[in-house]
């Protein structure tokens, strides 16, 4: 990291903010596109960049970016902010690529100006050179709001362009007047407290956060930060208000049908059958359709019957099928097979489907809305209302749901959510074959399942949110409107976030998978078997074999569960064994990524944790049942 | 100001907090809480003197405001910091 004090003395030298490979490997002129969440900036940024982008986790973080290229300039989309500063992970990424832009695109939604424009002033008062584009000029239109373009100019001084980015209409005008992006019009009060700092600190933007109190940029250049975040922020805001009022002239009282839908999905009388619906569709659709009907033709047929057949005969015309190489290839834990099928065949169907519905719920403004509804109930749990999306996303598969964590504000909610996640919510795949087992052991076998899981869940979000340091944040979120999600733009973002997962998960599936042929063709997982066997059969009362389960369990979470298809376990016995599963360690995957996400030592913790825990809580559940015959 | 003369300009100005208000009551905000959620309220253009509107009050008692077009839900324990009086 560069040191202020032996920088060049031009008042526009940049001190590079940490490691940022991501951004520093070109020369080319950097366009980003800045904006509040939900404006329409990806519709953009695909627009200008075509569909060649590159989508990498932010370094130190785990907020993706996006980079293309249009014409000679990088292009960069950042996540959705009110503001840039330091207040979450999001705004750090934001505010680093904000830093190093040299064209800003700003969207703003033209439905919510008095919002969106606080950010816009604010990278003017960075004296960021800025191209405004007023986005949803079609609603702007319907709801008779109107809003004089020349003014909002001559205010900001700097160029604004109209735009309905979905429909194209507007984008090639702001392709003429990318340069024409200037530096605008900044308080005079606010310009002479700026001209002080940029002495010491050398670039406007980093001297108005220093003003701000950011503290990351602060300690960068080694001076203490500023605590006039208040004042600047009120004035600033009376500014844009001010613009506003002379800008805007909106006289429509109509309600419009999108706003009482979203009222709806809010109430609790409403919002829970309408809740329960969109459960239900996406179950038809990841659950149903993709992942039983369209896996079990592409994982049985393509994935085990020819893609497996023939590279197992391709294989052993090289090497004998006997030898430990080839048992390591294409074996029962293969290299080339096992990994292949799952990824290919198995988890890129899924993710796929999933990334479509997750695209659709985010386009329609519905996930912040589903987070206000649950709020209060969350609260016990030490979570906030947000937490809501990543469990109910646990449901479909536990892995996705980890990544999602990260739109948690703390790592305290982060931990929580995750442990929660990893510990007590079974996955689709699980889920299926849970279900059959349940259905076959009777009524009350299935009640004392939910029971036990269900407590466990609220012992351990109780639990953490008593030791755990610190509180949950209480919720504060904007409502976005209520839009019909464009199938364009899903369809886009699916293809995007699905194919950089792939890319991120494939080298983990051929490394599992030769760890375990190892352990295999070395007896290692025998022993490994047989020293777990003990607990199985006096501490859970279970078969012996049933060790075998918790090994595959390791493995795939639904491959545990299947495991105790075959045994022939009385009510009690079926109970103990899926409560038991269910706690049990997470498939590979998601361990993979929960250490991504929450660094080795606490998931090392939750991982061992859950060890414990599931014996321990299949265990207490095997005797109780016993002492008092219940079943 | 001791604890007797607040209670009495409070009584006087009927000032209470936004997890009292009820649902359709349009209320002017007289004091926002310190700290980032100051920060984050100003950002989304609620300051202390404007109207807003409550427009929903959730059983677990979190509050959905609307100030013109924007719709903002604010938990339980925030709303109970936010001070407002009848408008």
């Amino acid at each position: 990291m560069k040191n202020n004090s032996n920088a060049p003395t031009h008042l526009e030298h940049h001190v590079h903010i940490g490691e940022v490979p991501i951004l520093s490997d070109s020369a080319s002129p950097k366009i980003v596109l800045v904006g509040n969440p939900n404006v329409g900036k990806s519709v953009i940024f695909n627009y200008l960049s075509g569909i060649y982008v590159d989508v990498s986790n932010y370094p130190g973080t785990t907020v993706e970016v996006t980079k293309g290229k249009y014409l000679q300039y990088d292009v960069y989309d950042t996540p959705g902010i009110y503001g840039v500063s330091s207040f979450n992970d999001e705004e750090r990424v934001a505010r680093d690529i904000i830093l190093e832009g040299d064209v800003i695109i700003n969207i703003v939604d033209g439905v919510h100006m008095e919002r969106d424009l606080f950010l816009t002033q604010q990278l003017i008062d960075m004296g960021k050179r800025l191209l405004v584009v007023i986005n949803f000029w079609d609603e702007v239109n319907k709801h008779r709001i109107k809003i004089d373009i020349g003014k909002l100019e001559h205010f900001l001084g700097v160029p604004v362009i109209t735009a309905t980015a979905v429909k194209k209409e507007g984008l090639k005008t702001l392709e003429e007047k990318i340069q024409q992006a200037r530096q605008g019009k900044q308080n005079r009060q606010l310009h002479s407290k700026l001209h002080i700092m940029l002495t010491i600190v050398g670039s406007q933007s980093e001297a108005l956060l220093v003003l701000e109190g950011d503290e990351f940029i602060s300690k960068n250049h080694g001076v203490a930060p500023l605590n006039e975040r208040e004042s600047v922020y009120i004035d600033r805001r009376n500014r844009v208000n001010y613009i506003v009022n002379q800008i805007i002239e909106d006289d429509s009282t109509r309600k419009h049908i999108y706003s009482l839908i979203g009222r709806w999905t809010v109430r609790t009388i409403t919002g829970i059958p309408i809740l329960i619906g969109i459960l239900y569709l996406m179950f038809l659709f990841v659950g149903k359709l993709v992942a039983q009907d369209l896996v079990g033709f592409t994982e049985t047929y393509l994935g085990n019957e020819l893609w497996e057949v023939w590279i197992r005969s391709v294989v052993t015309g090289f090497i004998p099928a006997t030898s430990l190489v080839a048992k390591i290839l294409v074996g029962e834990f293969g290299v080339l097979t096992m990994s292949v099928t799952y990824l290919l065949f198995l988890l890129f169907p899924l993710v796929f489907a999933f990334y479509i519905a997750l695209s659709l719920l985010e386009d329609s403004g519905y996930l912040p809305r589903l987070a206000t509804m649950v709020d209060r109930s969350m609260i016990f749990i030490g979570l906030n209302g947000r937490a809501v999306i990543p469990l109910i996303l646990g449901f479909g598969c536990v892995s996705m749901a980890t990544i999602t964590t990260r739109l948690l504000s703390t790592e305290r909610e982060k931990t929580i959510a995750t442990t929660i996640l990893q510990f007590a919510i079974p996955c689709s795949a699980q889920l299926a074959v849970i279900t059959a087992l349940l259905v076959g052991a009777g009524f009350q076998a299935l009640l004392i399942y939910t029971a036990v899981i269900f407590s466990v869940l609220v012992t351990i979000g109780t639990v953490l949110n008593k030791t755990l340091k610190g509180e949950s944040s209480p919720l504060l979120i904007d409502l976005p409107p209520m839009r019909l999600p464009r199938i364009n733009n899903v369809f886009q973002k699916t293809v995007v976030r699905t194919f950089s997962f792939m890319k991120e998960a494939a080298p983990w599936f051929f490394l599992g998978a030769g760890v375990i042929g190892t352990l295999e063709v070395t007896g290692l997982l025998k022993i490994w078997q047989q020293a777990l066997a003990p607990l199985t059969v006096h501490w859970l009362k279970l078969p012996a074999d049933a060790s075998t389960a918790f090994v595959m369990g390791l493995v795939r979470r639904d491959f545990g569960a299947a495991g105790l298809y075959s045994l022939h376990l009385d009510p009690m016995q079926v109970v103990v064994a899926l409560v038991t599963i269910t706690l049990f360690v997470p498939c590979v995957t998601s361990m993979i990524i929960m250490y991504k996400e929450r660094g080795w030592k606490k998931a090392t913790l939750i991982w061992i944790g859950t060890w414990l825990n599931a014996f321990l809580i299949g265990g207490l559940v095997a005797h109780i049942i016993g002492i008092f015959k219940i079943l | 100001m001791s604890a007797k003369e607040m209670i009495q300009k409070s009584l006087r100005l009927r000032l209470f907090s936004l997890f009292d208000a009820k649902k359709g009551d349009t209320v002017k905000i007289v004091n926002l809480p310190v700290g980032l959620a100051r920060s984050q309220f100003i950002r989304f253009g609620i300051m202390e003197g404007d109207i807003v509107k409550c427009l929903e009050r959730l059983p677990g008692g979190t509050i959905l405001i609307q100030k013109s077009r924007q719709e903002i839900a604010i938990g339980l324990q925030l709303a109970k910091n936010i001070i407002v009086t009848k408008h």
